[in-house]
Order: C-alpha cells, then structure tokens, then sequence
C-alpha cells in the first residue's frame, strides 16, 4: 500500500461519538481538558455534540449532562487553531439546531442520513452551505448498500451542496476490500474538489486498517478518536493511525506524542469501561448492527434478564438503522416473553 | 337527517392523496368528485381518472373553476406545507372547508379521539355565532402524530406529563418526496401537537426511515416521563381503551409491547398495519393519516348536512 506524500485531515470523534461510550455524562470540564489538548496537538477539527448529534437529547437516546448549545459555547472560544464541527441527523434534530450551532461558530456541519436516505438532508446541506460552513454529507451504514448505489446517494448530497461526503462505517462491518470498493466508487464519480472521508468503528479491529486503505482508495479525511472513545469497540484509534499513516509517508501536521498524551492521560481516565472488542462489539461488526446501540442494548439486557448479544444479534436480523434505539427495549421484552 | 354525500375534492395526487381517495369512495358519507395533481403521468391521478374523478393536472388553479358547478364542501389537501399555504387560501376564499393533511398548521390539530368532537362543536357554535363562517380548516399533525399523541393525551388524563416523547420508524418505500422535504415540518409540527393536544408540557418528535426489504411496517414508541410516579393501574387502563378507540378507524393499530413503567418513565410500543389500500399493509403510516382524515371530513360532513336540514326546515 502506498499512501506516502498524501495529506489526511484528521477528525477527532471523542467529544461526539465518544459521548455514546460515556452515555452522554461528559463534563464541561472534561470538554475542556480534551479539547485544549487535542487542539494543541494540532488535531485541526473536532466534534462536538450530543451522540445523536444536535437535538439529540432525548428518552430514547439519553439526557446529556448540559445541552449542545453549552457544549459548543464552551469549546469553541478555547479553541486555538482547531475548528470544531457538529452532527446533525435529519429527523432528530433541525435546521433551527443548525443555525444555532453556526451562531455558536461551528465552522462544519456534517449532515448524517441512513445511506439510502440521502433525499431527507436538501434542507440542512443547502442552508449550511448557504451559511458558508464547510458541508459534509455523511452517509451512515454504507456497508448496507453497494458502491454505485452509495455513489448515487452522494451525488444528491454534492448536488444540495455538500463539499465533502463520508462513507461511514456505523456498524464497524466493513471488510478493507468494502472500504476500498466505495471510496474509489466515490472517488471517480464525484466532482474532483468534493473531498472525501471516511469515519471507522473498531469493532473488527479493522479502524486503522480500514481508514488506511480509505485514504489509499482517495479519501482525504479520516475520523477517529484519541483512545478509541467511541460507540462500541470505539472508532479508530486516533494516535494509532496517526503514527502509522505517519510511518507511511503520509502528513497530518498532528503532533503524535501531544495526541498520545492526551489519549493516556486524559481520554483513558475518562472511560467509565474499557473501549475494546468484548462479546457485544464483536457481534455489532460481524452481523452489521449500528454501534450506538453497544450500551442501550447492555443496559436492556440487565432489566430484562437476557443476553446482550441475543438482542443485538435480533436488531440486526430485523435490519433496524440508526435511530431505532426504540426497538432494543421491544427486543429485550420479547425475548424475555419467548424463555 | 339528508342522506346526500357531501362532495369533496382531493388536492395532491401522491401516496396519501391517491389512498385517501380509495378510502373515500367506500365512504357513506362522502362523495369524491376532483382529484388534482400536478404532474399528468402520476399514478394517483391515472388512478382517479380510472376511477370515475373529474382530474387536473394544473394544480389548483382548475379547480377553483368548478367548486361551485360540482357543489364541493370539503377539499383535503395532501400536498406539502410549502403549497398548502397558497392552497387554503384559495380554498376558503370559495367557502369550501378544508381538511390538512401536511403538517402546514395552519388551522387547529386534529387528532380525532382526543378532540375532534370539541372541535366540531366548537365550529358550530361558532357558526351560530357568525353566522356561517366556522372554523373551516383543520390540520391532521402527521402521521408519527396521529399514531402516537392518542397514547400521550391518554397518559396526560390521568395525570401530568413533563415531556413526551415519540419515536416513528416508516419504511422508506412508503416515504413520498414531500414527506421527505418537509422532515424538519414533521419534527416541528408533532412536537408542538404532542404539547397542545397530548397534554405534554415539553414535546419532542424523532422520525427515522428504514430502507430494509422487505419493508418493515411502521413502528411507533412513545416515551412519556409523568411529573409524579405514575399510576401503573390508571395509566394501563386508559391506554388499552385509547387503543381501542383508535383500532374504530385504525384496525391494523396495535399494542406490541408496554406500557413499560421504569422511575417516572412510561414506555409504549406499537405497529401500524395499514389496510392495503393503496400501498401495501407495511404502510401504517399512510393510512393511520388517511383514515384520521376520512373519520374527521365524515364527522364534518354530516354536521354540514345537518346544518343544511336545519336551513331547508326553516324555509
């Protein structure tokens, strides 16, 4: 493989999708500390917001300790040379979250769709783009749809106005060739200047892997998070790509030590459980089931007197997507009726 | 008591336009004439004109030409919340009431077992008042709305409800093009309709869209967080018998799981099977919206002809 010379973007999840892994209880504080260190790394974007994205706060994805509006208003003004992104997820939150988080000044807005749902995002790419952020386009569950499909799905969301489109690997079930197929799908047959990117989840232990190849294939943005915080076995591994990317020729002007810093003493004593590929991560890679899921369905689990990977093995043999966080309840409860 | 049906027109000729017009014409109490559209090769307006409709295919405009020849009372309109608003203005500036099927909001929510009545009888003696002009458009919320604000209203009669929550999976075959522009109208609008009719003091909507073959049918949860400890027995109880009285006009409605009682949270999961009409049973979503509609213009309509009775009796 080689991807010596390439420049990547590295996208740090810990404030976003590492609120999954900490049930959204992440402190002011805690947003702070991590941010600051991350931004003096040189980590140039970093998300913040609930899990679930703006307006994510909910009973059926959970309270976070303060709301978006006081994360963000807390994060961005530290911030030295980092820009700082927001997830927003069509049906979950609005264009009115939107243009909060732009007054707020997010300088991206990633506008997340199950794949196949590209349609539901005109409404928030086109107003982000008009608003002048960077527009991101970020098709969830890809491993769910063939490439030439993906790519038509993308184009809707270049044609809205998106200047960068995501694969995102949300089950963590993508196979290097998987990832390879759609990047390049992605690659040929968008414009030349819409970037591309791809956001990992570890739970094959395929993070690092993946995303190399993701860049190899054309991709110029790589999500991850310092120590893998992130829903189930995490996402890629920030400072564990960034070192081998950095072996391999490639430049992210990311300082590796500061990232490992703060990754060993800030992330890691953060986690209130390991982030690693236990029993219920694996079963989200391998039968493809949306890794948000991971602490929802333990908790189910608990109350209702069932294995953990029986109810996620069911989500993902019913095909749920991200969002019908809903149905691990219904699952749990009906298991619990058939013993 | 008039036996006549009352004529009606169909505005939008889409997956909710071309079921609710297969819907009403099994209805005793309305008359379909019109069906417009705006696009002539859509499959809703081949259908109506199959069917025996008067059709259009540009759009509203033609309509208005004939709403007093073809005596139409009550026009539904099922296009999107953008168009709706120059639609009812046009509508009532010829009399003819309307019932909204987009979550446009303009007139009142209609949610029919929790008020639909008082709403009626609110427009009639408005119009004993006024003298004939009643409240003459009435907003159906959104599908995710109808299917769950019943349950939200049936916890919040028996005691305070903080916040409601409502969860609505659709399959995404049975999700339009304007279902899917209008998503942020969808999200508004239900959480605003599960404080005002609901009863809830914070409301919150989430729709999701799930592409799995075959299609999933729709899912609704509802999560309801009571300002005190709930009442398991009192809440059960009222929740059962909204069910039923939903299942009068919905029969493919049904409880799959719950009420779920954790700390002050009350959990209800349930599944809408839709009759098949127009698209196939994995569709709740279109009917739980097209026979609220149906059930609320057929209510309507026979207070129009009852009014109408009591007009001629006095001549």
């Amino acid at each position: 493989m080689n991807i010596s010379n390439k420049k990547i973007i590295l996208h740090d999840m810990c404030l976003r999708d590492g609120m999954h892994a900490k049930r959204h209880q992440i402190s002011l504080t805690e947003m702070t500390q991590l941010a600051t260190a991350l931004d003096d790394a040189g980590v140039p974007l970093i998300e913040v917001t609930h899990g679930d994205g703006l307006g994510g706060n909910s009973v059926n994805y959970g309270f976070a300790a303060h709301s978006d509006e006081e994360y963000l208003s807390t994060v961005i003004p530290l911030m030295k040379q980092a820009k700082v992104s927001a997830l927003l997820l069509p049906g979950i939150g609005t264009v009115d979250h939107l243009r909060m988080a732009h007054e707020l000044g997010v300088s991206t807005i990633r506008v997340a769709a199950q794949c196949t749902e590209a349609d539901v995002t005109e409404q928030h790419i086109s107003l982000s783009r008009e608003l002048g952020l960077d527009t991101v386009g970020f098709l969830m569950m890809a491993h769910m749809l063939e490439p030439k499909a993906l790519l038509e799905q993308a184009k809707l969301m270049e044609s809205y106005g998106a200047n960068c489109i995501y694969c995102t690997d949300s089950a963590g079930y993508m196979l290097q060739d998987d990832v390879f197929e759609r990047i390049s799908v992605l690659r040929d047959g968008l414009k030349p200047d819409t970037q591309i990117g791809f956001h990992g989840h570890h739970n094959l232990a395929l993070g690092v892997a993946n995303s190399l190849t993701a860049v190899e294939a054309g991709a110029e943005r790589i999500d991850g998070s310092a120590a893998g915080l992130g829903a189930g076995a995490g996402n890629t591994p920030l400072e564990v790509f960034n070192a081998v990317a950095t072996r391999m020729g490639a430049s992210t002007n990311v300082d590796l030590f500061k990232l490992m810093a703060a990754a060993e003493e800030i992330v890691v004593p953060m986690m209130d459980q390991a982030i690693r590929v236990d029993r219920d991560s694996l079963v989200l890679g391998y039968a493809g089931v949306y890794s948000s899921f991971l602490l929802h369905a333990k908790r189910a689990a608990k109350k209702y007197g069932v294995p953990s990977e029986a109810i996620l093995l069911k989500l993902g043999q019913m095909k749920t997507v991200g969002g019908q966080e809903d149905m691990i309840e219904d699952v749990a409860i009906n298991l619990a009726k058939s013993r | 008591m008039v036996n006549k049906k009352i004529n009606i027109a169909l505005i939008g000729s889409g997956n909710i336009g071309t079921d609710l017009m297969i819907k009403a014409l099994r209805s005793g109490t309305l008359n379909p004439v019109w069906m417009v559209g705006i696009d002539e090769n859509s499959d809703g307006l081949k259908r109506a004109k199959a069917l025996g409709l008067k059709t259009t295919h540009l759009g509203i405009d033609e309509l208005l030409e004939h709403i007093e020849t073809d005596n139409i009372q009550i026009a539904f309109d099922a296009t999107s919340a953008y168009v709706h608003q120059e639609n009812n203005r046009k509508l009532q500036s010829k009399g003819v009431k309307v019932i909204d099927l987009t979550p446009a909001a303009i007139g009142p929510y209609c949610i029919p077992p929790v008020n639909l009545e008082s709403l009626l009888s609110q427009t009639e003696s408005q119009a004993q008042i006024n003298d004939g002009s009643t409240t003459s458009n009435l907003n159906m919320v959104t599908c995710g709305g109808q299917a769950t604000i019943p349950i939200i209203a049936a916890i919040s009669r028996v005691q305070s409800v903080d916040y409601g929550e409502i969860v609505a999976t659709i399959a995404s075959k049975s999700a339009g093009p304007g279902t899917r522009k209008n998503i942020d109208e969808f999200t508004r609008t239900t959480a605003d309709a599960i404080e005002q009719i609901g009863g809830a003091r914070q409301g919150k909507a989430i729709i999701v869209m799930n592409p799995a073959e075959p299609p999933l049918m729709m899912r609704d949860t509802v999560h309801c967080l009571t300002l005190d400890e709930p009442d398991i027995e009192a809440i059960t109880a009222s929740v059962l018998s909204m069910i039923e009285q939903v299942q009068e006009y919905v029969p493919g409605y049904r409880l799959k799981n719950g009420p779920v009682f954790d700390g002050k949270r009350v959990s209800v999961f349930l599944e809408v099977a839709g009759l098949g009409d127009y698209l196939p049973e994995y569709a709740g979503n279109l009917d739980i919206m097209t026979s609220a509609a149906l059930c609320t213009g057929e209510m309507l309509a026979r207070n129009l002809s009852s009014n109408m009775s009591v007009k001629d009796s006095h001549h």
